[in-house]
C-alpha cells in the first residue's frame, strides 16, 4: 500500500480522541489495583485489630501519607512517562520529600532513643516479612499499570517500568499499612521504602520487555 | 491541534506533512538503509495514528511527533540488531522540522497484505469504514456487528496491524 492511501485510510473516519482519554485510564488502573490491594490484605493478613485505637496516633497518618505522598509523585512521573516528548519535571525530584521526612523522623527517633533500643526501632518485629508482603500486595496494582503504560506511548521503558512498578509498590504499601502493627519510623523508612522499591525494581527489568509498542 | 479531534481533512493534510518530516529524517539517518525508509514512515504514521490519545495539547507537537519517530527508529536499528546500525549516532537533529521530503519511494512491506492477515471481526470494519468510506452505523449494518463493535474492531485492528510490522 502506497504511502498515500495508508494516510487517506488512517485520517477516513478518525474517531476524535475523547479528552482526558489518559486520565480516565489511569483511575480505571489505580481503583482496580487499590480494590486488588485491599483484598488480597484481607484475605491473607486481615486488618489490625486496633485499627480504630490506631487512627487516634498521629504515626498512623504519617504511616499512610508516606506511600500516598509517593503514590501522587509516581503517578505524576508514570503519565509524563506514558507521553512521548514530555520531560519528567519535578515529579521525579518529589520522589525524595516523603523519604526525605520519613528518613528525618526516624534520625530524631534513633538519636533520642537508647543505644539498646535502636536496633528493635528499625527491626520492630516484622522486617523479615514487611518488604515483601508490600510487593505481595502491589501485584493487582502491578498488572494495570503495566497494561495502562502498555496502551499507551512509553520512549522510555526502563523508566517507565520503574514509575509504574513504584506506582503499583505505594498502592501496595497504603493497603499494607492498614494491617501493619509496627509504627516506629526508622522501621517505616527502611521496609516500607525497601517494599515499595522491588515492585519498582522489577519494571525497571520488565519495561524494554514489556512496554514495546 | 484540529487533526487530532476528528477533522478529517485537517487530519489528513497534518499526516501527509508529517510524513514528508519523516521522510527527511529517516533518509538522513538511514543512508545505509534507503530500501527500509518507507516502510519505516509507514510505520510510524500508523504509530502517531495508533497513539494519537497520548498528546497533550499543553505540550509541543513538534517534541511529541519527534520523540516517538526516534523511537521508532530505535526500535527499527535494534530489530534489525545490526551492530553497525547501531552505531549510528542518534543525537536530535535541529533541521527535522525544517527537512521535508515529498517524494515517496515504493515501501517494501505492503500494508494491504498485512490488513488481509487481520481476523474478520478486526478487518471488515477497517474495510468498511477506513477503506470504503461507510460510517460506522452502515458498517453495523452490513456486518451485523453492533457499533461499538465495529469501533473496538477499528481499534483493535490498527493496533494488531502495527504489532504484526514489530515481528
Amino acid at each position: 500500500m502506497e504511502t498515500d492511501k495508508l494516510i487517506a485510510m488512517l485520517a477516513s473516519n478518525a474517531e476524535p480522541v475523547a479528552p482526558g482519554a489518559l486520565r480516565r485510564r489511569y483511575a480505571a488502573a489505580v481503583a482496580g489495583g487499590g480494590i486488588g490491594a485491599l483484598l488480597l490484605m484481607v484475605a491473607f493478613y486481615g486488618v489490625r485489630p486496633d485499627l480504630r485505637q490506631a487512627a487516634g496516633d498521629p504515626m498512623f497518618w504519617v504511616k499512610l501519607g508516606l506511600p500516598l505522598a509517593l503514590f501522587a509523585a509516581a503517578l505524576v512521573a508514570a503519565t509524563r512517562l506514558a507521553r512521548p516528548g514530555m520531560r519528567l519535571g519535578w515529579s521525579a525530584e518529589a520522589l525524595l520529600v516523603p523519604v526525605g521526612v520519613i528518613w528525618m523522623l526516624a534520625a530524631v527517633a534513633l538519636v533520642s532513643a537508647a543505644p539498646g533500643e535502636r536496633l528493635p526501632l528499625v527491626l520492630g518485629s516484622t522486617w523479615a516479612s514487611c518488604p515483601f508482603n508490600i510487593a505481595f500486595l502491589s501485584l493487582p496494582a502491578f498488572a494495570a499499570a503495566f497494561w495502562t503504560m502498555k496502551g499507551l506511548a512509553p520512549t522510555r521503558p526502563v523508566l517507565a517500568g520503574a514509575f509504574s512498578g513504584l506506582l503499583a509498590g505505594t498502592v501496595g504499601a497504603a493497603a499494607y499499612s492498614l494491617h501493619c502493627p509496627e509504627m516506629a519510623p526508622p522501621f517505616l523508612g527502611t521496609w516500607y521504602v525497601l517494599g515499595m522499591a522491588l515492585p519498582a525494581v522489577a519494571g525497571a527489568a520488565v519495561g524494554p520487555r514489556l512496554l514495546r509498542w | 491541534m484540529r487533526g487530532l479531534s476528528g477533522e478529517a481533512a485537517a487530519y489528513a493534510a497534518f499526516l501527509k506533512e508529517l510524513s514528508a518530516f519523516l521522510r527527511a529524517f529517516l533518509r538522513g539517518r538511514l543512508a545505509r538503509v534507503p530500501d527500509e525508509v518507507e516502510d519505516l514512515v509507514q510505520e510510524t504514521l500508523l504509530a502517531v495514528h495508533n497513539q494519537r490519545h497520548t498528546y497533550d495539547a499543553s505540550q509541543p507537537l513538534t517534541a511529541w511527533v519527534h520523540a516517538i519517530a526516534r523511537y521508532k527508529m530505535i526500535d527499527f536499528l535494534r530489530r534489525r540488531a545490526g551492530r553497525e546500525a547501531m552505531n549510528d549516532p542518534l543525537e536530535d537533529d535541529s533541521d527535522f522540522l525544517g527537512a521535508s521530503d515529498e517524494e515517496a519511494r515504493e515501501a517494501k512491506r505492503d500494508m494491504a497484505t498485512l490488513l488481509a492477515r487481520l481476523p474478520d471481526r478486526h478487518r471488515l470494519p477497517i474495510q468498511l469504514v477506513k477503506i470504503e468510506g461507510l460510517s460506522v452505523a452502515e458498517a453495523a449494518k452490513r456486518t451485523g456487528m453492533s457499533e461499538s463493535a465495529v469501533k473496538v474492531g477499528i481499534h483493535r485492528g490498527l493496533k494488531a496491524l502495527a504489532a504484526f510490522i514489530r515481528g
